[in-house]
């Protein structure tokens, strides 16, 4: 009798869609900023100060999210943000996923030696504290584009190799492991060939997971000051500024926290919906 | 008088519908075993999950009755079945690896339910433990009680679930395939205490198995399923001298037997499935219209 | 007639985690204790025990995915005992095994045809899409399942894929380590009678490790009864069920069921 499961058909539902189009806007609105972006981000107005939104009494025709403190233009600073905010996260996070998913792969498959160095080494750097640490590397690299990437990749790593690790040992004692074996495969193409596919889901979803992380990070280290310029408009240097006319002006701070929770929430979902969508075995 | 009755059941996965139970009919009386024998998928276990209300939230009852001491439970809202489910039946699981709590100690495992289903104090609780497990012959008993499982051996943990099982003296043990993971000479010991218990206490035994072997030895009476429907439920001498139906002879056939390697292990012909499977898609096209 | 295997006092022990001490090495134990026996060419030999027996650690030694820590295995003369994976390598061809669990032996993100092609690429076959066409022939599934995924299928289904995989080599031996223990009935029979008309097709010899006494006296020749890593009997197939001679092989066959309301079952 056919297995059951072998009936039910997943199919993708609006989380992948809906995270799907948000990540894609934003993308487009990244890669266009300069061409559709209504003002300069940088350009200030001190006569156009503090200006609400389109729907809200004394608003400006031109100025549809409003203005911050030195009159400039959210949306514009919020499409110019996204760039930031999505290199960062497509960048960070592929490199933080190879690094971290193939240590976690040699350590769960390979075992032996190569796991206790591994894993000695996740314990030790799971010990320090993430936030002072990236605080730390900044301060030592000098802030920048690449410097917020480093410090990202060199904390996160161990996210990817925990889990990896994890479910590698758990497929690595699987009988198919064993059969390919048999068959006479080497070490090293069953874990490419035999236990990659089987980690390959997992992978998928730390790493949209890890965009998420990163985007945050990255408004994080702005918001502390630590990020790029504090001219490049950022998300997170949007949200430090925001929050000091929180009373006078709670746009300037609502809509950059907004394009955020969405963003991070978008990745997440986009990583189970795939799941859901594409790998074989769930389907 | 049939202390368990299961009258006209129906039940279905969610979502798709699929039918997992077919307008399943059966009774077991105190002090008597019957078997629920067929392949996997077949429902076999899902019978005794419903009877004790612990079927998947995929799965829902669609019709019919269970009549557990004359009282029918669907009917009962929910917190009063499982009250009257807890107070008179119990579940012999199938593996006793995974069915005690790996971090706790035997006693409380055993006494639980006399505490918190009988409202026992703990210290006649502690003493009936003791007893039971005398009675279930394990062998230094009040060390047992103070070990964790992984102490212990399959067999002797399968030995603590019957004693836990009748702890509480219910009417009915659903007991679900409770030797497959044992070997054969641990299972003939586990079955025969079984059977020693179940006629010591009278209690009613609903026991889901797909070894026909098993079923010779402890059973009665027996359902045979297939796809969720009964195809023959008769007595146990009855059926293993002439099963009425083309699917159970081609179940008995398929069986492996030492004694006659060449009269066992035959297939169950290509023709036997597809008779089944068109009663199956009778019975369905007569519950539409009915 | 030739023997395929010759097994000398094989020994074989792994370390105990749970009882490792702080420091130093963890106790080791002896899982099979001095095996020896021999498996003539184109024989079925059954190899039954209980849990603990070290059936299946002889099986995995014998295809060399455990190495004994002593004694000798010899495949067709060559001493197979300790030799590295690379020298292994071009004899792994010529022995195959067949997995318990079909579920877990296939893997779940390949399709049944890559499955079947994959041990044929790496021993250098050609013509592999005529190869793995003609194992599924072998074992009665049509040619669409080559698309198909392990868990689209039926366990019945599983266990014929497992058997086209090991056979689609054109081995010389078989090992099938309870390979129908999770099986209905119906289906058991049916891969039994399968993997019996293939041994006897391809001129296989065929290890079949179970722990049903049953399905052994249908299929083998002749029989090991192990116990604590022990050979506590080696006798053929019909001599061992006529008249037992190990104690241990007569508890084994008195606690075996049979489907029979009259069997003295004492």
């Amino acid at each position: 009798m056919a297995d059951g499961r072998a009936q039910i058909r997943r199919r993708a539902g609006p989380r992948l869609w809906l995270s799907a189009l948000w990540l894609g806007l934003l993308a487009l609105a990244a890669l266009l900023a300069p061409w559709i972006a209504p003002k300069d981000p940088l350009a200030q107005d001190l006569f156009l100060g503090r200006l609400p939104p389109f729907w809200a009494a004394g608003a400006e025709p031109g100025y549809w999210l409003g203005t911050d403190s030195l009159g400039r233009d959210v949306l514009s600073r919020l499409i110019h943000g996204a760039r930031l905010a999505l290199t960062v996260a497509l960048v960070a996070g592929s490199i933080t996923c190879l690094i971290g998913a193939t240590l976690g792969l040699l350590a769960g498959y390979l075992r032996g030696w190569v796991d206790i160095v591994i894993s000695r080494a996740i314990d030790i750097w799971m010990a320090f504290p993430p936030v002072l640490f990236s605080i730390l590397l900044i301060a030592v690299l000098g802030p920048g584009l690449s410097s917020i990437i480093i410090a990202i990749v060199v904390i996160d790593w161990t996210r990817f190799a925990r889990v990896v690790r994890a479910e590698a040992m758990a497929q690595g004692a699987m009988d198919y492991v064993a059969s390919a074996q048999v068959a006479g495969r080497s070490r090293l193409s069953t874990m490419v060939t035999e236990i990659l596919p089987n980690v390959l889901p997992t992978i998928v979803v730390l790493l949209t997971l890890e965009m998420g992380i990163a985007v945050i990070v990255e408004a994080i280290l702005s918001f502390v000051n630590l990020s790029i310029s504090t001219d490049d408009p950022t998300w997170g240097g949007m949200i430090a500024e925001g929050r000091t006319s929180i009373h006078q002006a709670w746009w300037v701070l609502i809509f950059p926290l907004i394009a955020l929770f969405l963003t991070v929430l978008s990745f997440s979902q986009l990583g189970e919906g795939l799941k859901d969508r594409y790998d074989p075995v769930l389907r | 008088m049939s202390f368990l009755t299961v009258t006209n059941l129906s039940a279905r996965l969610k979502g798709t519908g699929f039918p997992i139970l077919r307008r399943v009919s059966l009774s077991v009386a105190a002090g008597q075993v019957h078997g629920l024998v067929g392949e996997s998928g077949a429902g076999k276990s899902m019978i005794g999950k419903a009877v004790l209300g612990i079927l998947p939230s995929s799965v829902e009852i669609t019709e019919g009755r269970i009549e557990l001491d004359g009282v029918d439970l669907l009917s009962l809202p929910l917190k009063e079945r499982r009250r009257r489910i807890g107070a008179t039946a119990a579940l012999i699981p199938q593996d006793p690896l995974t069915a005690l709590n790996p971090s706790r100690r035997i006693a409380p495992q055993v006494t639980d339910r006399l505490v918190d289903i009988l409202g026992w104090a703990r210290a006649r609780a502690n003493a009936r433990a003791l007893e039971l497990l005398h009675e279930v012959q394990i062998p230094d008993p009040e060390r047992v009680l103070r070990s964790y499982p992984h102490e212990l051996s399959g067999g002797m943990r399968q030995r603590i679930l019957i004693a836990s099982a009748f702890a509480a003296e219910p009417k009915l043990i659903v007991a679900d395939e409770p030797t497959t993971a044992l070997d054969v000479t641990v299972q003939k010991q586990i079955l025969k205490l079984i059977a020693e218990m179940q006629a010591r206490h009278g209690t009613a035994l609903l026991f889901v198995t797909h070894d026909l072997g098993v079923v010779s030895k402890v059973c009665q009476s027996l359902s045979v399923l297939y796809g969720g429907m009964v195809v023959e439920d008769t007595p146990v001498r009855d059926f293993f001298r002439a099963p009425a139906h083309a699917y159970s002879r081609a179940l008995l056939a398929a069986t492996p037997k030492y004694t006659d390697p060449m009269a066992s292990l035959v297939p169950v012909p290509e023709a036997v499935i597809a008779g089944v499977q068109a009663e199956l898609a009778a019975f369905d096209r007569g519950a539409r219209h009915g | 007639m030739a023997d395929l295997y010759a097994v000398q006092d094989l020994r074989l022990s792994l370390p105990d985690m749970t009882r490792k001490p702080l420091l130093g090495p963890a106790p080791r134990i002896e899982i099979l204790k001095g095996i020896s026996f021999t498996l003539p060419k184109g024989e079925i030999l059954g190899i039954v025990g209980g849990s603990g027996s070290g059936k299946s650690t002889l099986g995995c030694a014998m295809v060399r995915l455990l190495e004994p820590t002593g004694g000798h295995i010899r495949f067709d003369g060559h001493d197979i005992t300790h030799l590295d994976e690379p020298t292994l390598r071009p004899l792994r061809r010529r022995f195959q095994m067949i997995f318990q669990d079909p579920m877990s032996s296939l893997n779940p993100r390949h399709r049944v045809g890559q499955i079947i092609a994959a041990p044929l690429r790496l021993h250098g076959f050609t013509d592999i899409q005529a190869k793995v066409a003609d194992a599924l022939d072998h074992v009665g599934l049509a040619r669409p399942f080559a698309d198909r995924y392990p868990h689209e299928l039926s366990g019945g289904q599983r266990q014929r894929v497992g058997i086209a995989r090991a056979i689609a080599l054109r081995p010389e031996f078989i090992l099938a380590d309870e390979i129908v223990s999770g099986l209905d009935v119906s289906s058991q029979a049916q891969v039994l009678n399968l993997l019996e008309r293939l041994v006897r097709e391809l001129g296989l010899t065929l290890a079949f490790i179970s722990h049903d006494l049953s399905v052994i006296r249908r299929l083998c020749s002749r029989v090991l009864v192990l116990h604590r890593g022990e050979i506590v009997e080696n006798a053929p197939v019909t001599d061992l069920f006529a008249a037992p001679k190990a104690a241990y092989t007569r508890e084994l066959l008195d606690a075996i069921p049979l489907p029979d309301p009259d069997q003295v079952w004492a």
